[in-house]
């Protein structure tokens, strides 16, 4: 008699029992919410993404804040990441539409060596390291994130930037079908970022690839994401498709929209107000509500190492 | 019992609930700890929202009776007003307590600079003297001035609407329905009747053409 074996189960195919147990305590959750739910006023249901695989021989770094960390809970469902939603719960209910694998970032511009660069090539080729960084959106709230990547200095330099380039540009994936959020015309797909060639050599800069150890989350800007800790949030791009180096300053997605709130260099700066809210302060994720607002620093505390960049600039004008 | 006496005795508990309904679910999702992770905001724009909405349900009555001739429903539009001003309340509470602890500078600040919280306190403190003369007392009282007073209501609307429009960062979607349907109950309140009879006379007063004869 002929027994089939049956196929085997791709280790990414079976759910981490983190998500299970997560399952379970929405199912409870849900059952209290049914009346309220019926009536129209219970919120969205959670749906959780698979956050993928562990990262090996993560390094750790000095450049890390010895900050306790936010919760993986607070930072994979509390998102800005319009092109999964505009709600902060968005990203995280749409984030099973983004498809990481298979993921090529074409590489091009004023340089000697333009080209493709896939994600495990990414992977494979750079020392992932553990970066605990501060993140401060500028909607005033900040974070404490434990991202893992390496320096975006070490992958432009494989491209051989010219002396033409005194700038780089980042773009997003533009694909509808995996963002649904960009169905709808919110912002100007695709996002658009860039950087001072300085700023993007940085040490501090980095192209992340995952958080908590593991491989980064849709939600999180997976499968490859900027994160300039002394900028605010919305200057590192996620789901990175193409890098660009350019002579002239590249457009910027929310600086094109609203040049008077949202300005090229969005380095964090108390002094300079969002003109419709108050940079002096931000609260803390995780703090609790009842919790006071803590005060924000220059650079988002990060001044010691970058504040040479700007030295001689009005940042009041740059802002 | 009459019909009248049934409404009065059930449908008013039942209105009076459905609008404490909210209320309840954010108390639930509070002790419960589903406010996710920025209960602060969660809390603001929840009691942000229902106040809009519930601003919207009483602004809804009048056009309401008109079309459907049901003078009943103007029975509710005290509770409807007076549980808009709860939220309201509770949205104001939420901002001097919980985001600016009590900071009379940083508001002072907020509410001169931050166009969006300036209409939004005057929504709030228009609110006030309509709350306090809502009794059957203030509307004996009153007389004829109370109707003129609580037209403030429809200003209340317009700030209201601006407040949440200038607010948001990109997405428009949602302060744009709420201007729409505000936009609906204020034009159904326009007398287009009377304005066209008006404006038919003037034309019949000054003819270009010879008028017909009738």
């Amino acid at each position: 008699m002929l027994i089939k074996k049956p196929a085997d189960i791709l280790p990414s195919e079976i759910t981490p029992e983190q998500v299970w147990q997560r399952r379970r305590e929405f199912l409870k959750a849900s059952a209290s919410g049914i009346g309220l739910a019926a009536l129209g006023l219970a919120g969205t249901a959670p749906s959780r993404v698979l956050a993928g695989d562990a990262i090996p021989n993560i390094q750790p770094s000095p450049l890390s804040t010895n900050e306790p960390p936010t919760s993986l809970d607070d930072i994979t469902s509390y998102n800005n990441f319009y092109e999964l939603g505009t709600d902060k719960g968005d990203p995280k209910a749409n984030a099973r539409f983004l498809k990481p694998r298979p993921w090529t970032v074409t590489v091009d511009g004023e340089c000697a060596a333009p080209g493709e660069i896939g994600i495990e090539d990414i992977l494979a080729s750079f020392t992932q390291e553990e970066r605990i960084y501060r993140l401060r959106c500028v909607e005033a709230w900040a974070m404490v994130v434990p991202w893992v990547g390496f320096p975006l200095g070490d992958l432009l330099k494989r491209f051989e930037p010219t002396s033409k380039a005194k700038y780089v540009a980042f773009e997003t994936l533009y694909d509808p079908e995996q963002m649904p959020g960009q169905k709808r015309r919110v912002l100007d797909w695709p996002y658009r970022e860039g950087l001072r060639m300085d700023e993007a050599m940085h040490p501090l800069t980095i192209l992340s690839t995952g958080l908590y150890g593991e491989l980064l989350p849709n939600q999180n800007g997976a499968p490859l994401r900027l994160v300039v800790p002394w900028k605010y949030g919305f200057k590192s791009i996620k789901s990175i498709v193409r890098i660009s180096f350019t002579e002239k300053e590249p457009p910027a997605t929310w600086n094109r929209m609203q040049a008077n709130e949202y300005g090229f260099y969005a380095n964090v700066n108390p002094a300079v107000d969002h003109p419709r809210w108050s940079q002096k302060t931000h609260r803390m994720i995780g703090d609790g509500w009842l919790a006071k607002k803590r005060e924000t620093l220059p650079f988002n505390g990060y001044g010691d190492q970058v504040a040479g960049l700007y030295a001689g600039m009005d940042l009041k004008r740059f802002f | 019992m009459t019909r009248v006496e049934m409404r009065v005795r059930y449908v008013k508990p039942l209105v009076f609930m459905l609008c404490l309904m909210p209320f309840g679910l954010l108390i639930a999702r509070g002790a419960s700890g589903a406010l996710g992770p920025n209960p602060v905001e969660a809390i603001t724009h929840f009691t942000g929202d229902w106040t809009l909405r519930l601003l919207l349900a009483t602004l809804a009555v009048t056009p309401l009776r008109r079309l459907t001739g049901h003078v009943w429903l103007v029975r509710y539009r005290r509770m409807l007003g007076l549980f808009t001003f709860f939220y309201a309340v509770l949205h104001f509470t939420t901002y001097l307590w919980l985001d600016r602890f009590f900071d009379l500078g940083a508001i002072a600040e907020d509410v001169l600079k931050r166009p969006y919280i300036t209409v939004g306190f005057a929504a709030f403190v228009l609110m006030v003297p309509l709350a306090i003369t809502s009794t059957q007392g203030w509307v004996r009282r009153l007389g004829r001035r109370w109707k003129t007073l609580h037209r403030a209501v429809y200003a209340i609307g317009v700030l209201g609407v601006l407040h949440y429009l200038w607010l948001v960062k990109a997405d428009l979607l949602e302060p744009a329905i709420y201007g729409v349907i505000l936009a609906v109950l204020l034009g159904l309140r326009v007398p287009w009747g009377d304005l066209s009879r008006r404006l038919a006379a003037r034309r019949r007063r000054r003819p270009r053409v010879a008028p017909e004869r009738r």
